[in-house]
């Protein structure tokens, strides 16, 4: 007797193909390792970046050949050249996910999101101390006014409403997919996902009222996941933590929070006082929902969007400062989101009974399937975020028609950060919260078609470690990871033959171009120091113990603070992966953090060299973090931003108090 | 404010059914009832093709026994219409098991009367061959389990489609055949709303009984005192 994971009684048959199908795959990875065999060759991929849906390619192509529920033999074609990648626990079992509808790529123009809109004033107008009697939500009284209520003051005048809506909205042009409800920000133009993209400034002080507006709990209102309580966090700003979104306070519908962002320098209030310190300077941040447990099925249901912070040097103007492409015509956010859509209705689902992290066979930017962009030939600067749940990329800018080429770009930012100077590279990692700031030049690409495209193998939650421990080591000199984690490499695809997430249109005649050329190789900020004497060293172990993830042996917990940080002060933190085979990207609220090391060696790879504030840590990695804790108070986390391993305790909160204790290892 | 104020309502009314006397299985019938008349019998809305979609993925409707030797449907019998909790145990586990198991006991007093008539706790048996009815029930005698939680056993290929279909197994198949490294996570959720979530067995019992109330009362807010 054979089962599938439905409890459903299969045909030998079928199971022997399940295995067939898992069994192939493991060698189109191994193919694509070691002969770097062509798929175009083999049959399996058409031009246009689709794969051909083959029996016993990937048990979730085959279930595009086969009956459906309904009985109805179906014969789809090819899906979006998404479904090269599988989803979660694909061994001979498959997950509780089946494969996705398939949908043509490039339907789609890709999706700029509009500015965030201001409003001249909040009805009730915000107070100090939580409003509660209107149905405000807030932990505290805002930190910022009691330091300076004339540099911050309690209303300031830049103000937002946002309203978390539910709505509806086709994720493609292909009518394969139906529209979609999901969740999304109104700041009073209408609710999208992504949200509006906030423009914010340094030495402006502004406010966010969030309201929960989304449906209340009854079953007609739940498309299948979701939990409508919400909890707004500012990923990488130096917040007072009462406004941070902190994901043990969270709201109902019918209530709101109002979320006070200074735009300050770090070190205002401490060893940078009055301004902060310059070279703290944040860039690319985004917000996100943080409700405890549920992280993932909000965002994965469209909470999220992009907070882009300027100052007199990164000005969004080319004409001035830095000289970086004008923000927002040549500055694009791109926000990425792997998806997975219900075989027979094409609704978006979410695998609400998972462990170990969720992988979608649909990838989105900007809300939408694998649009296309129309870019001029010139430079534009992209701040690319990985929105999760559980997916790594490592993005290569493809040429179809020339495989064998190599199109470097140069990454500019890490996290929030821009980097003292531009590095060039070939392709650029980045894990789930991570972001990447990049300027790419296509003046030279006129009149052809580009690809931002996904090379990194990853076959379930686990991470792209994952794939280290099947697969012999890769010579991988192509990657910016050459040279760094000894031979045991993931596995990178053979160009051409990854997720082809975004198609880039070069068209139109030369134009001037006044932004700054990075092989010039400008200097932005430099790097903070880290000679200075902690504190205390604290560890952290992350580990799985029968199933349950943990920080040194333990659980999240909203009702205890493990360790307190004294304010002021600095810290090092040994962030350690016991584990073989998981990678963890671990996110540490309030300050942001360098890497000092990784197993005892100082970083190398390009994106490990600036300020961050998510770390990837790899199987068998000991990493030790710089960190200065400054300015404000109260309490934060630190997590695993899996948000499906953070929605399952990989959590641990902390909080800054005027004296430290001396716990190390919390 | 006069928006924020209608939906404060509308939460409330809606949310009346759920923290009241009336029993859940009432309220969502009362939510079914309201689809029907909204969209007309025999198509169903988008949140009953989600819930089947749920069941039939990851709630299969197999035969089990309970402690006291009833026969049961684990969908019809222990899930449907009801805020449950489910984790897996056997007798003869002498790590991890009893620990679980101990602090489910202080999670059940902590939960109060509300076990056994608005939330119900599962502990599934992963060696059924060895763990029979008899056995099961001492086990549960032995930890002073109240009324409201119910120990369970079945054949091997029914709780196996369970743990499966309830996301309770491990990607590396050898480490998934070890039973002494089984997942000690316990899942929670309200069927009929379609909120589910897990928590670990091991974690501190108050805030556990806290994260499980929430399908209770799933209007709850929450602030954490800095």
């Amino acid at each position: 007797m054979y089962y599938n994971v439905f409890g459903e009684k299969v045909s030998r048959r079928r199971f022997k193909e399940m295995c067939n199908a898992a069994k192939n795959r493991r060698e189109l990875i191994a193919a694509g390792l070691t002969s770097r065999r062509d798929l175009f060759k083999m049959g399996l991929l058409t031009s246009g970046g689709m794969l051909i849906a083959k029996n016993g390619l990937s048990a979730r192509a085959f279930g595009q050949t086969t009956a459906n529920r309904s009985g109805v033999t179906t014969n789809n074609p090819p899906s979006s050249g998404a479904n090269t990648s599988p989803g979660t626990n694909q061994n001979c079992v498959p997950g509780n996910q089946t494969a996705s509808p398939p949908t043509r790529p490039f339907l789609d123009p890709l999706v700029v999101m509009p500015l965030a809109q201001k409003v001249r004033s909040l009805t009730p107008t915000p107070t100090e101390a939580p409003n509660t009697a209107a149905g405000e939500v807030r932990a505290a009284p805002f930190q910022a006014p009691l330091i300076n209520s004339t540099r911050f003051p309690v209303v300031p005048g830049t103000l937002y409403q946002f309203n978390q809506r539910q709505f509806s909205v086709r994720q493609t042009a292909d009518t394969n997919l139906p529209v979609q409800t999901i969740w999304g920000f109104d700041d009073g133009t209408g609710a999208r996902s992504p949200g509006p993209t906030y423009q914010a400034f340094y030495g402006k002080p502004q406010l966010t009222r969030n309201i929960n507006s989304l449906p209340s709990v009854t079953q007609a209102n739940n498309t299948g996941f979701g939990m409508p309580s919400v909890t707004t966090h500012l990923h990488n700003a130096h917040n007072p933590s009462e406004s941070d979104g902190n994901p043990c306070d969270f709201y109902t519908a019918g209530h709101f929070c109002d979320q006070y962002y200074p735009n300050v320098l770090a070190g205002f209030n401490s060893d940078f006082a009055p301004n902060g310190d310059i070279n703290e300077s944040l860039s690319t941040l985004w917000y996100h929902d943080h409700r405890v447990d549920f992280t993932s099925q909000n965002t994965y249901k469209g909470l999220a969007g992009f907070y882009c912070l300027f100052n007199q040097f990164d000005t969004g103007d080319s004409s001035t400062g830095f000289h970086l492409p004008d923000f927002p015509q040549f500055d694009i956010p791109l926000l990425f989101a792997d998806r997975v859509y219900d075989p027979n209705t094409g609704e978006l689902v979410f695998d609400l009974f998972n462990l170990d992290g969720i992988l979608g066979d649909k990838f989105l930017v900007n809300g939408k399937i694998q649009p296309f962009f129309n870019v001029q030939p010139r430079r534009y600067r992209f701040r690319l975020l990985d929105t999760g749940p559980s997916r790594f990329y490592e993005f290569f800018l493809t040429n179809l028609n020339n495989t064998n080429g190599v199109n470097p770009f140069y990454l500019i930012g890490t996290d929030g950060n821009l980097l003292p100077n531009p590095i060039q590279v070939q392709s650029v990692r980045i894990g789930p919260a991570e972001r990447v700031d990049v300027i790419i030049d296509f003046s030279k690409f006129r009149g052809q078609t580009l690809y931002l495209e996904n090379r990194l193998n990853q076959i379930n939650g686990q991470g792209p470690a994952a794939v280290d421990s099947q697969l012999a080591p890769q010579n991988s000199t192509t990657t910016e990871c050459s040279g760094t984690l000894g031979t045991n490499q993931p596995a990178i695809k053979a160009a051409g033959t990854g997720n082809l997430c975004l198609q880039f249109r070069v068209s139109g005649t030369a134009v001037t171009d006044d932004s700054v050329d990075p092989a010039t190789n400008p200097t932005f900020y430099q790097l903070p120091t880290t000679n200075v004497p902690p504190r205390i060293v604290r560890t952290f172990k992350f580990d799985r113990l029968n199933g349950q993830w943990s920080i040194n042996g333990q659980f999240m917990d909203c009702t205890q603070f493990r360790f307190a940080v004294q304010q002021n002060s600095s810290e090092q933190w040994i962030l350690t992966n016991l584990t073989g085979d998981w990678t963890h990207p671990v996110h540490i609220h309030l300050e942001e953090h360098q890497i000092l090391s990784r197993n005892r060696v100082a970083p190398s790879v390009p994106t490990d060299l600036g300020r961050k504030d998510v770390t990837q840590l790899h199987p068998n990695e000991r990493a030790m973090l710089f960190f200065k804790f400054r300015d404000w108070t109260g309490k934060y986390p630190i997590h695993c931003h899996n948000v499906v391993h953070e929605d399952h305790a990989m959590m641990a909160l902390w909080h800054v108090v005027a004296q430290g204790d001396d716990i190390q290892v919390p | 404010m006069g928006d924020l104020s209608r939906r404060k309502m509308l939460g409330w009314t809606a949310l009346a059914p759920l923290a009241g006397a009336t029993s859940l299985v009432a309220g969502s019938s009362v939510a079914r009832a309201a689809v029907a008349a909204a969209t007309g019998v025999g198509t169903p809305t988008r949140s009953e093709v989600a819930r089947q979609r749920i069941q039939r993925q990851n709630l299969p409707n197999v035969p089990l026994l309970t402690h006291e030797g009833k026969q049961v449907r684990f969908y019809d019998d222990l899930i449907k219409d009801k805020i449950v909790t489910m984790n897996f145990f056997y007798t003869k586990c002498d790590e991890i098991c009893p620990a679980v198991t101990a602090n489910l006991v202080t999670v059940q007093k902590l939960l109060g009367p509300d076990v056994g008539k608005k939330i119900f706790m599962y502990s599934f048996t992963l060696k059924p061959e060895e763990d029979d009815v008899k056995a099961i029930k001492a086990y549960r005698e032995m930890f002073h389990a109240k009324p409201g939680w119910t120990f369970l056993t079945g054949t091997p290929a029914d709780l196996e489609k369970i743990r499966r279909g309830i996301g309770f197994q491990y990607p590396d198949p050898a480490i998934d055949k070890d039973k002494s490294q089984h997942i000690g996570n316990v899942r929670y959720g309200n069927e009929p709303l379609m909120l589910w979530a897990a928590c670990p067995g091991l974690g501190n019992a108050p805030y556990l009984a806290e994260s499980i109330s929430w399908m209770l009362r799933p209007e709850t807010n929450r602030i954490q005192p800095s």
